[in-house]
C-alpha cells in the first residue's frame, strides 16, 4: 500500500483512538471521586469505593461464580473442541461437510435467544439445575472459539509428522499429547484467552440463566446500578479492567497482540 | 471398525452438545411460534398486528443500520491508518483497539453513562463553557444508544479491516498510481474493491451485534428505546409472554441468519481475487 498519509486522515484517526480510550479513564476518575454519586472530573480522592466492594456480598459471590464458570465452561469446551477440530482437519474425507457448520450455529444464533431458549425448555423444561444449564449456555458461548482457532492452528500442521510418530510405535494418544499438542498450543492458548474473556464479560446469556443465589458478576453489575447510582460500580468496572490488562499482557507475551488481527 | 468410527468418536460430544443444548432448545422456541390457540401463525400476526411491537421492530433496524453505517466509516479510517502505520506506532493503536474489545459490554455502557448523565463530563463541560444554563438528560435517547453502540463496534470493525488492508499487495497500489491514477481514484478503484470482502464481513458483524444486543439499550435507552433484545427480556420476564417472547425471538434468529447469509454470498461473490 501506499506509504503517505493526508494529515487529515491521521488526526481524524487519533481522535478515534483517543475517544475508544478516553471512557474508560472516566470509569477510572469516577472510582476513586470522593462523592456518594457518580460523577467526572472526581472531586477529591478516596479508595473506600474499592473497599466497598468487598463488603457487598452479592459481588463476592457473583464474581466467584463468573470465574467458575469462565474456567469450568472454558475447559470443557476446549476438552470436547480440540477432538472435535482434530477429527474435522484430520478426517475431512470421511467427515460430512456439514458438521463443520454445526459448530457455527453458536455464533449464528443471538446470545439472548440461545439465553431465553435454554432457559425455557433445558432449565424449565428438563428441570436442571440453573447452574447446570449456565454452564452448558457459556460452554456453547465460548465453543467455536475452541473449534475454529484451534482448528486453524491445525490446519498448518504438517500429519505427516504424526503418522511417522505412529508409524514408530508411538500409542495414538501419546502421539497426540506429545506431538500434535505441541505443535497447536499457540492455538489452544489463544483460544482459551479469548473464551475466558468472552465467558466472563457475557450478558446476554446469562441473562436468563442465572436464578436464586446463582448470578454472575455482569448481571449483579446490571442489577446493582438500577438500584444504586454509585462509584461502587465504577471501581468495579476499573478491577474487570484490571483484568483485560492482565490478558492483554498474557496474549502480547505468548502470541503478540497482532495475532488479533488476523 | 474403531478406525472407521474414531472421527465421529472425537468430534461427536462437541456436535452432540451443539445438536442437544442448541439445536433442541432453539428449535422448539422457534417451533413454538409457528401456531398457538388462535390458529397457524397467529403469534405474528399479533406481533405485526401490534403498532407499538412494529415500532420496537423498526427502531432496532433503524439504529442497527446507524451504528453499522458509522462504523463502518469510522473503523475503516482507522484501519487504513493503522496499516500504514511504522511498527511501533501500530502496535499502540492495535492496543488502543483492543483494550476496549476485551473490555465487557456493561463496563464499555457504563462509561457513557457516566458520560451522558446529568452530572456528566458533557453536561459539566457544557456549562462551563456557558454553552447550557442546566443539565439537560442525553440518556434514553436514540442518539445515546447509537453513540455507546458505535464505541461498542468500531474495535472491532477496525480490527477486521486493519488484517485485510495490510493485505493489500503494495505493488497493486503503486501500479495504479504510476499508470497515473489520482490517490482518489487509487482509493475508488483498487482499495475499496479489495477492502469490500471485509468490509462486508465487519458490517454483518456490527448489525447482527447491534440488532440483538442487550445491555447497550437497557443501560442508555431505558425503555423510551426498547429495541428487540429489551422487548424480548420484558416479554420473557415482566409480562411472562412466552409465546410473545419466543415471537420476538423467532424474528430475531430469521432476520441475523437472512443477513449473515445473504451478505458473505455477496461477499464471496465480489472477493475480486477469488476470480
Amino acid at each position: 500500500m501506499q506509504t503517505k498519509l493526508h494529515p487529515a486522515l491521521i488526526a481524524i484517526a487519533s481522535l478515534i483512538f483517543l475517544i475508544l480510550i478516553a471512557p474508560l479513564f472516566i470509569i477510572l476518575g469516577a472510582a476513586v471521586s470522593d462523592t456518594p454519586f457518580l460523577t467526572f472530573p472526581p472531586q477529591g480522592f478516596t479508595l473506600k469505593w474499592f473497599s466497598n466492594i468487598f463488603q457487598i456480598e452479592a459481588f463476592r459471590t457473583t464474581a466467584i461464580t463468573s470465574l467458575q464458570i469462565a474456567f469450568l465452561g472454558t475447559f470443557l469446551a476446549l476438552l470436547i473442541g480440540i477432538p472435535a477440530a482434530y477429527a474435522l482437519n484430520r478426517f475431512k474425507i470421511r467427515l460430512p461437510s456439514w458438521l463443520s457448520n454445526v459448530f457455527v450455529l453458536p455464533i449464528l444464533v443471538p446470545e439472548i435467544v440461545l439465553g431465553f431458549s435454554l432457559m425455557k425448555n433445558i432449565t424449565i423444561g428438563l428441570q436442571l439445575p440453573v447452574y447446570t444449564t449456565l454452564l452448558l449456555g457459556h460452554t456453547l458461548l465460548v465453543l467455536p472459539y475452541a473449534v475454529r482457532v484451534v482448528g486453524a492452528s491445525l490446519a498448518s500442521f504438517d500429519f505427516s509428522i504424526e503418522e511417522a510418530a505412529i508409524s514408530l510405535g508411538c500409542p495414538p494418544l501419546k502421539t497426540f499429547l506429545t506431538v500434535v499438542l505441541p505443535n497447536i498450543s499457540a492455538g489452544v492458548v489463544a483460544a482459551f484467552i479469548l473464551a475466558f474473556i468472552t465467558s466472563i464479560n457475557d450478558v446476554s446469556i446469562s441473562l436468563f440463566l442465572t436464578g436464586p443465589g446463582v448470578s454472575t458478576l455482569p448481571i449483579q453489575i446490571l442489577a446493582h446500578m438500577e438500584q444504586f447510582f454509585d462509584p461502587t460500580i465504577a471501581s468495579v468496572s476499573v478491577l474487570l479492567m484490571l483484568l483485560t490488562v492482565g490478558v492483554m499482557a498474557i496474549v502480547e507475551a505468548t502470541l503478540g497482540l497482532t495475532f488479533l488481527t488476523k | 471398525m474403531v478406525k472407521r468410527l474414531s472421527p465421529w468418536l472425537l468430534a461427536g460430544p462437541a456436535t452432540l452438545l451443539v445438536l442437544i443444548f442448541l439445536i433442541f432448545p432453539v428449535g422448539s422456541t422457534l417451533f413454538a411460534t409457528l401456531t398457538d390457540a388462535k390458529g397457524w401463525l397467529a403469534p405474528y400476526m399479533a406481533f405485526f398486528n401490534s403498532s407499538l411491537r412494529r415500532t420496537v421492530l423498526m427502531r432496532t433496524i433503524e439504529i442497527s443500520l446507524i451504528t453499522t453505517v458509522i462504523s463502518v466509516v469510522l473503523g475503516f479510517i482507522a484501519a487504513y491508518v493503522v496499516a500504514h502505520m511504522p511498527g511501533r506506532l501500530k502496535s499502540i493503536m492495535i492496543i488502543a483497539a483492543v483494550f476496549p474489545l476485551l473490555t465487557g459490554v456493561v463496563v464499555r455502557s457504563f462509561a457513557w453513562l457516566i458520560l451522558l448523565g446529568k452530572n456528566g463530563i458533557l453536561n459539566s463541560a457544557l456549562l462551563s463553557l456557558g454553552l447550557i444554563a442546566e443539565p439537560f438528560s442525553m440518556l434514553y435517547t436514540k442518539g445515546a444508544v447509537i453513540a455507546a453502540m458505535v464505541y461498542l463496534f468500531v474495535p472491532l470493525m477496525i480490527l477486521t479491516l486493519a488484517g485485510v488492508l495490510e493485505g493489500i499487495p503494495r505493488d497493486v497500489v503503486e501500479a495504479a498510481s504510476s499508470l497515473g491514477a489520482k490517490p482518489f481514484a487509487v482509493f475508488r478503484q483498487v482499495i475499496l474493491p479489495l477492502a469490500m470482502p471485509g468490509l462486508i464481513i465487519g458490517a454483518v458483524l456490527v448489525f447482527t451485534g447491534s440488532f440483538t444486543s442487550y445491555a447497550t439499550p437497557q443501560l442508555l435507552g431505558g425503555e423510551r428505546q426498547m429495541m428487540m433484545g429489551t422487548f424480548l427480556y420484558q416479554r420473557a420476564m415482566v409480562t411472562f409472554d412466552w409465546t410473545g417472547a419466543s415471537t420476538v425471538a423467532a424474528i430475531m434468529v430469521v432476520v441475523t441468519i437472512a443477513i449473515v447469509v445473504l451478505m458473505t454470498r455477496l461477499a464471496r461473490r465480489m472477493n475480486p481475487m477469488a476470480a
